[in-house]
């Protein structure tokens, strides 16, 4: 018995430490596969390029200025769908054998998905450092503070980070990694193009603006815009941070749960 | 604790699994003595794999209790997974990293030091002479040597009692020998191991205790060269003249009864073969029969009885496959 309570106060430190372990494993596998990287930057190139060339000219006229509108939500938009790659990447991880062994080893049950989501949080970065690189090579000029800049990326990271732990409960609950698409689909889709990242709000027809403005990305958008433009935020940071609080408050403990009750 | 087991490594009674309808254990009794190597044997589907999951406290029983190390696996999980390393039917390493990376990864979520993590790493792929592959990814190696590393993985903590499920299924005869002598190895140094195999072949080298399980039930147990004599370790061997179905029904309903075994056909030419029973002479067996095909009025150009095979052994204790399907 005095093991057990002698062991308590040290759990949580452990179970982190197992949980970074596993993140690392994460990233050794970007610097075996440069390849990853590539996926990893692909999608953030993709979309910043063409949704700046695509909307640029007819919602602002050109497409420079429509740059400096559109990149921090384009930036939302990347880690939003970067975070599907959480459910996909779990759901064959679980499947594979390695997950046996860790479920075999006096391993914290919950260390495997803290791992997953915290491995998510550094690749992310990596892509939110790609998109930042393209809109600045292709123009985009911040009038912020550094201070505010960085700000606005740790708003958008620690956002993508609650999005993961959505990312993961779908990857728990998908039968295979081939159905999660069209789940992963049906979220990310109304989140990233129901939101004001590409049309101003204001231009929006009435029944939309009401979902456009309690989008999570919307509020998102508004303040990374801000901050990176050195404009007042408003609420804008508060309620991103309260946003992702609930997505965390609201996705985790159920992915947790479903993933126990797997192990 | 561990006096309530009697000291042994593993114990398991009556242990149940259900899938659906389906029984994939129906009450498996097994015991496994510290420091010795039991195999567990049984065709594909019989539920070898299941008792081990069980053990290894991936599963829960529905019924039936296992106690690892003296401790339940259901009500003390925890203190099991301290005691055990496992490994799997299929390869329990990441394919992206490289196997010191494996290894140190195991041994970090094992609660060793950064640097404790490398010398224990570099120790067992040493040992397991991986040294050379160290440094190259797990999906550059050979069957062989992700066995050989996955067993390494499974070795880190120095667990007290190693689950080994079909350790060389898929090996080259070379590699199941270095697999069979590491394993051997462990066993002197005090693990107890339980491993799974379909080959009777490989329990009777490896094993000191063998238990046999078909259709999620205990079909035989003991030393492995007990099983060989339970089965009389003798096959009667009959060649009819003029082979057809018919001709071949009749032989096999004869040997069912002289032999005691379930009887088998051997191919095209007719030939129908039975194990002889635990104790039952030769000589007499062959009379038997020879007095039955005579009274049958059934002519053969061969009849005889030479020594069996491990594997007719082994299907007599199993029962023959097209049974195991249906």
């Amino acid at each position: 018995m005095s093991e057990i309570v002698l062991r308590r106060p040290a759990r949580p430190v452990r179970v982190l430490r197992q949980g970074l372990t596993l993140a690392w494993r994460g990233l050794l596998k970007i610097r075996h596969s440069p390849d990853q990287l590539l996926d990893l930057s692909l999608m953030p190139v993709t979309f910043v390029v063409l949704f700046t060339f695509l909307f640029g000219n007819a919602v602002a006229g050109d497409w420079h200025s429509y740059l400096q509108f559109v990149l921090p939500g384009v930036a939302v938009q990347t880690l939003v769908f970067a975070s599907m790659n959480t459910a996909v990447a779990f759901n064959a991880d679980l499947r594979s054998g390695i997950f046996d062994r860790f479920r075999s080893l006096p391993v914290a049950r919950s260390a495997p998905l803290i791992g997953r989501v915290l491995g998510d949080a550094v690749r992310n970065a990596i892509s939110l450092a790609v998109v930042m690189a393209v809109g600045f090579a292709l123009g985009f000029r911040a009038h912020g503070s550094p201070a505010a800049v960085l700000a606005a990326c740790g708003l958008m990271l620690l956002f993508s980070l609650s999005v993961c732990w959505l990312g993961a409960l779908i990857g728990l609950l998908g039968r295979s990694p081939e159905s999660m698409g069209g789940i992963a689909f049906v979220v990310v889709v109304p989140l990233t193009f129901g939101s004001n990242v590409f049309v101003p709000t204001g231009k929006l027809p009435g029944w939309l603006q009401t979902w456009v403005k309690v989008n999570p990305v919307t509020q998102l958008s508004d303040a990374a815009r801000a901050l990176m433009q050195g404009l007042p935020v408003g609420h804008g940071v508060q309620n991103s941070l309260l946003w992702t609080l609930a997505i965390v408050v609201v996705f985790a403990p159920p992915a947790v749960f479903v993933y126990k009750r797997r192990v | 604790m561990s006096s309530a087991s009697g000291g042994l490594a593993i114990e398991a009674t009556g242990l149940v699994k259900r899938y659906g309808k389906t029984m994939a254990l129906d009450g498996v009794d097994l015991a496994a003595r510290p420091g010795a190597i039991l195999a567990l044997l049984g065709p594909n589907g019989a539920g070898k794999t299941t008792v081990v999951r069980i053990l290894a406290t991936l599963l829960r029983p529905d019924g039936g209790t296992a106690r690892v190390g003296g401790f339940d696996v259901a009500k003390d999980p925890d203190k099991v997974r301290d005691l055990i390393g496992l490994t799997g039917q299929y390869t329990a390493v990441d394919e992206d990293l490289t196997g010191y990376e494996n290894l140190v990864l195991i041994a970090r979520l094992l609660d060793h030091s950064r640097a404790g993590a490398r010398s224990h790493a570099s120790e067992l792929l040493d040992r397991f002479e991986l040294t050379e592959t160290a440094r190259r990814p797990v999906k550059t190696y050979s069957g062989g040597m992700r066995r050989r590393l996955d067993l390494a993985a499974g070795l880190i903590g120095r667990p007290r009692v190693l689950f080994l499920d079909e350790p060389t299924t898929g090996l080259d005869p070379r590699s199941r020998g270095v697999v069979w002598r590491l394993i051997r190895g462990l066993a002197e140094e005090g693990t107890s191991v339980l491993l799974t195999t379909q080959y009777l072949d490989e329990a009777d080298r490896l094993a000191d205790d063998a238990v046999v399980i078909d259709h999620g039930r205990v079909v035989a147990s003991g030393a492995p060269a007990e099983l060989k004599a339970t089965v009389g370790g003798q096959t009667l061997e009959v060649r009819p003249s003029l082979p057809d179905d018919l001709v071949a029904a009749t032989i096999e309903a004869i040997l069912a009864e002289e032999c005691g075994t379930v009887p088998r056909r051997g191919g095209a030419d007719g030939l129908v073969s039975a194990p002889l029973a635990g104790g039952m002479s030769g000589t007499a067996a062959v009379a038997a029969v020879a007095r039955r095909l005579d009274a049958a009025a059934i002519p053969v150009s061969e009849l005889g009885v030479r020594l069996a095979s491990l594997d007719e052994a082994f299907l007599a204790l199993t029962g023959p496959v097209s049974e195991r399907v249906q």
